[in-house]
């Protein structure tokens, strides 16, 4: 049926727009609930699967076991080597992206002009929708042979190569979550500061940067969080070798990778399969820890400014 | 016209020549000539977009940081050409302060906030600093409250508080003029009264700028009082009237000031 609108406005939101109000109100509610369930399905999933290798092998022997040789007649099911793995390659990808990300985030908020700012952006964002597989092409091409020339090696498959590579991958989301923190930092703040005779650069490393420091420390858990859930750019580039590195120059082998590689080749149902499952478990409750702090430092900081 | 109280010789004392104000092709304020006695209150009336705010801009070149601002005419302080070449607008801005509209502390401490203009002019020792935040919050009238605790967060101070926190923070990097745009719009009148009472001791020292929308406000505090009126949509704001506060108030010259602090239009 048809109202107009000055009457509608006039006698108040007719019955039947209340009623859709209430059914969108639900469908909305709904979502998010399912969002939360499958989360947790997820989780129980992972841990239904994960029993049987807590069961045979138990949770400290594998959490503290320093090798992993799954296949031979006695199999060993230790994650240490490839949790090394994993933090060797996103700390060291972190300490690379972390400096350039937030200095390009800076610059795109507070240097750039409108230009300079959209063309940054879409550059960001379409590294961002670049294949993983195709940055592993890339750092094949490219960053392995340069390892293995500079630094003298056999072989560049290396914890290095793989940190250089998720570095760029990394970029985007560190850049883009620190810009809009910056970016929500009220104008008044650099005026006030302009005003009393700062440059625009003393502005943005005195007031602008640490108003923003929450938000960007938000940018760079949300980045730790994709590194180390990164599979197949990792898996192309760090060899794979499951040992505790010596250095960023050995080959290591991640716990995203253990899992790509070696699920494919388990017996269904056998115990190899089920401590890759436990892996996984590992490896979300990791994620979902970092991703959760994450969250919460943002929100701290969206309430902030909500004076 | 008009002076303040025993100021011979006394700094910061603006004159405007023909001054205009240009954002692209669209000409915002144009030919105002007036001048700033030092050492008084200055208020800049007049309706809503008249220009109030971009002019006090002008005397600080904030205007230039907000993009295609062009400032024309001259402005001098202290008869120094305020855009000629040999001027750094970031010097500049040390000696002239801005307290702006809404109350803007920075998010770290009182203390911090007040030194933060003192460290930028490279002031580092501890002893320093310590009696430059005491003396400006001093000035400000928020020294009683909040001298036990300076190292409370500014967000945790009312919004009266702040602003007298934001002019003591400007006063810090001893300024000889301190502009205010509308510094007690946002805020109670118990608050409005302190900042006025800080105003009236502020201008023994410092020349001070105000943009106002509240006659009364200006008619009580203000030595001087420029009129600006933009007379329509396409034409550019200008100045009315300026003068002596007492006599424009009570014997305006100009039949449009008259209209305008009566009442009958603004």
């Amino acid at each position: 049926m048809l109202t107009p609108p000055s009457s509608r406005r006039r006698l108040g939101r007719p019955v039947s727009s209340r009623a859709a109000d209430g059914v969108v109100k639900r469908i909305i509610s709904l979502s998010g609930v399912l969002a939360i369930v499958i989360l947790a399905a997820i989780g129980i999933f992972l841990g239904l699967n994960a029993v049987r290798a807590l069961h045979d092998v138990g949770f400290w022997t594998m959490a503290t076991g320093t090798e992993w040789y799954p296949t031979i007649a006695e199999p060993r099911f230790g994650f240490v080597p490839l949790l090394a793995g994993s933090a060797a390659v996103t700390l060291t990808a972190l300490l690379l992206s972390v400096p350039v990300s937030i200095a390009a985030a800076l610059f795109i908020s507070e240097f750039a002009n409108r230009r300079v700012k959209d063309v940054a952006k879409s550059i960001i964002e379409f590294m961002a929708a670049v294949p993983s597989v195709v940055y592993g092409l890339v750092g094949i091409a490219i960053v392995v042979p340069w390892v293995k020339e500079t630094f003298e090696l056999d072989s560049g498959l290396s914890a290095l190569s793989g940190a250089i590579v998720l570095a760029f991958m990394i970029a985007p989301t560190i850049v883009s979550i620190s810009e809009d923190a910056l970016h929500a930092v009220p104008d008044e703040l650099r005026q006030g500061s302009l005003a009393l005779g700062n440059t625009r650069w003393q502005t943005s490393y005195k007031v602008v940067l640490p108003s923003a420091s929450s938000g960007i420390l938000a940018a760079v858990m949300l980045g730790m969080g994709r590194a180390i859930g990164e599979t197949m750019a990792v898996l192309m580039l760090t060899g794979n070798a499951a040992r505790i590195p010596g250095s960023l120059f050995d080959s290591v082998r991640t716990i995203t990778g253990t899992i790509a590689a070696e699920m494919g080749s388990v017996v269904q149902g056998g115990l190899h399969q089920s401590v890759l499952f436990a892996l996984g478990l590992v490896l979300f409750s990791i994620t979902f820890a970092i991703n959760l702090v994450a969250d919460l430092v943002l929100e701290k900081q969206r309430k902030r400014w909500r004076r | 016209m008009v002076t303040g109280p025993a100021n011979n010789g006394a700094k910061g004392s603006f004159d405007l020549k023909e001054v205009s104000v240009t954002y692209g092709s669209e000409t915002a304020v144009a030919g105002v000539s007036m001048h700033i006695p030092p050492c008084a209150v200055t208020a800049l009336i007049g309706p809503s977009g008249c220009g109030k705010s971009t002019l006090l801009r002008c005397l600080n070149r904030m205007n230039d940081e907000l993009g295609n601002a062009t400032v024309g005419g001259t402005i001098l302080l202290d008869g120094v050409d305020i855009y000629g070449k040999e001027l750094d607008p970031v010097e500049l801005r040390t000696k002239v302060g801005q307290v702006f509209q809404k109350p803007n502390p920075f998010p770290m401490s009182i203390y911090d906030n007040v030194a933060y203009g003192p460290r930028t002019q490279g002031i580092r020792r501890r002893a320093e600093l310590d009696e430059v935040v005491e003396r400006s919050l001093k000035r400000s009238a928020l020294w009683g409250e909040v001298k036990k605790d300076l190292k409370k967060h500014a967000f945790e101070l009312s919004g009266g508080q702040q602003q007298r926190l934001c002019i003591a923070r400007a006063l810090a990097t001893q300024p000889e003029v301190v502009l205010m745009d509308e510094p007690a719009s946002s805020l109670d009148p118990i608050s409005t009264q302190q900042i006025e009472d800080t105003i009236a001791e502020l201008k023994e020292h410092v020349t001070i700028v105000i943009v106002t929308h509240n006659m009364q406000q200006a008619a009580r505090i203000s030595d001087q009082t420029a009129f600006m009126l933009r007379e329509s949509m396409e034409a550019p704001a200008e100045l009315i009237e300026v003068g002596e506060t007492r006599v424009m108030f009570t014997n305006p010259r100009d039949k449009r000031t008259e209209a305008y602090i009566t009442g009958r239009f603004g």
